[in-house]
């Protein structure tokens, strides 16, 4: 099993209490995990990322224990190979594209210089079809070039798993289509592990995963 | 002119000094207060917030209980053969304690307002973090920290009531522009305190125009 998730956490909030108890286990390459807002599923990816830290169960990602309650592991984020991209992509203002795709790459104390750039930073500019905008600042570009951004970021660390938090969801309905088809395309040609989550039925039409459905923090329906 | 120049060198360089210790104190106090999660929290900001309300000469008075030759540290400091009491030092621990809450209570909202979104994307790209502070937190608090520092570095060159107390009136060693003011009037030197009121006001307003221009930072916009 590619992947292999149990998480029981108990959260409260200013009003209210949450009870999350998610399962997920699947050896596809694309895991869609779809429901509601409010149902659970950034909380769900957050604990994959090492982001949030669960009260009992574990995080397997290819045979990998990322977290596991009962041995009493909980790998630290920054040691996880996991990317995760952001529903408002969490580009670094202060920062170009060229620069915010090579943030992963150095984990030292300062950013990676405007001019030098990684030979790995400009195989993912161009993948993705950056160029023109490499030394923009995110501010200056367009949505669907933020997201493409986001990925290239993601992807340069070479990550286990990609982790999509609604990644359409801001973009405008004429982009959408045509992003969901680029993550598809590279998706495929990369053979990435993605898990994406979404409350859009389209998206769980085009992205043609194994689709988890979660409501109040709990999968009702797994094919 | 004379006069003027020795004074003003030496508020100047009291006023850099202060600022450039507030800018490691504050910024690191200020960082400490965004991200802790303690009720505690607002008591301390309110101890810290103290040098702002309370009289300069109140703190002075403090200084010297401290750091006077019989006092706590100041007895230990005068066996290792340190005097900061009629210093220009001194003037300079004065000056940093007036204008401390104003790096601190600018560092502390200019970190609150940084998203926390982007703290997690950099731990997931695999940062520890030592490295998100001055990657992330900094850079982007920075001009909120540069605003309150021009504030703090204003507020350390007028500064007069605790310098005067720990620090004394010692022309040439100790006075500084706003104490040789008091002095030039006390003399009836009019013409003296008038140039060095003058210059100490543009200076003052000068800081403030920078700090104005700099803060607060526009939401949204990326910075070149």
């Amino acid at each position: 099993m590619s992947v292999d998730i149990a998480i029981r956490a108990m959260l409260q909030g200013d009003d209210r209490r949450f009870a999350l108890d998610v399962s997920i286990v699947s050896s596809e390459r694309r895991i869609v995990i779809f429901g509601p807002s409010g149902a659970g599923k950034s909380l769900t990816l957050r604990a994959v990322a090492g982001l949030l830290t669960p009260d009992a169960g574990h995080v397997h990602v290819d045979g990998r224990v990322l977290y596991d309650a009962a041995a009493g592991v909980d790998m630290p984020a920054r040691k996880r190979d996991v990317a995760y991209v952001f529903q408002d992509y969490a580009l670094f203002p202060h920062l170009t594209v060229a620069q915010n795709v090579g943030f992963g790459l150095a984990h030292g104390w300062l950013n990676p210089g405007r001019r030098a750039r990684d030979a790995r930073v400009s195989r993912w500019i161009d993948t993705l079809e950056l160029g023109d905008i490499a030394d923009s600042f995110p501010a200056r570009i367009s949505g669907g070039q933020r997201q493409r951004v986001a990925l290239a970021r993601a992807l340069a660390a070479e990550p286990r798993i990609v982790l999509l938090d609604e990644p359409f969801a801001a973009l405008d309905p004429g982009l959408r289509g045509r992003m969901r088809a680029e993550l598809m395309a590279l998706q495929e040609r990369l053979d990435l592990q993605l898990m994406v989550i979404t409350h859009d039925p389209a998206d769980v039409e085009a992205l043609d995963g194994h689709t988890f459905e979660i409501r109040e923090g709990r999968v009702v329906a797994a094919p | 002119m004379a006069d003027v120049w020795v004074p003003l060198a030496l508020s100047l360089k009291v006023a850099l000094w202060a600022t450039a210790i507030n800018l490691v104190l504050g910024v690191l106090a200020g960082f400490g207060l965004s991200r802790w999660r303690s009720p505690a929290r607002e008591v301390v900001d309110s101890i810290l917030t103290l040098p702002l309300v309370l009289p300069p000469t109140v703190l002075g008075y403090y200084l010297l209980v401290l750091l006077g030759r019989r006092g706590v540290f100041g007895s230990w400091l005068d066996r290792m053969g340190i005097e900061l009491v009629f210093t220009w030092q001194g003037a300079v621990i004065a000056s940093t304690l007036v204008a401390f809450p104003l790096v601190q209570k600018a560092a502390r909202a200019a970190f609150e307002a940084v998203d926390p979104q982007l703290e997690s994307a950099a731990r997931v790209l695999g940062l520890r973090e030592a490295a998100i502070f001055f990657r992330v937190s900094l850079p982007l608090a920075a001009r909120g920290i540069t605003a309150g520092a021009l504030l703090a570095f204003a507020r350390a060159l007028g500064e007069f009531g605790a310098t005067l107390m720990i620090a004394g009136n010692l022309p040439g060693r100790t006075q500084t522009l706003s104490v040789a003011i008091y002095a030039a009037v006390q003399a009836g030197d009019d013409r003296t305190a008038a140039i060095m009121v003058g210059v100490t006001s543009v200076t003052c307003v000068a800081a403030l125009l920078l700090a104005g221009w700099l803060s607060p930072n526009p939401p949204g916009r990326g910075r070149r």
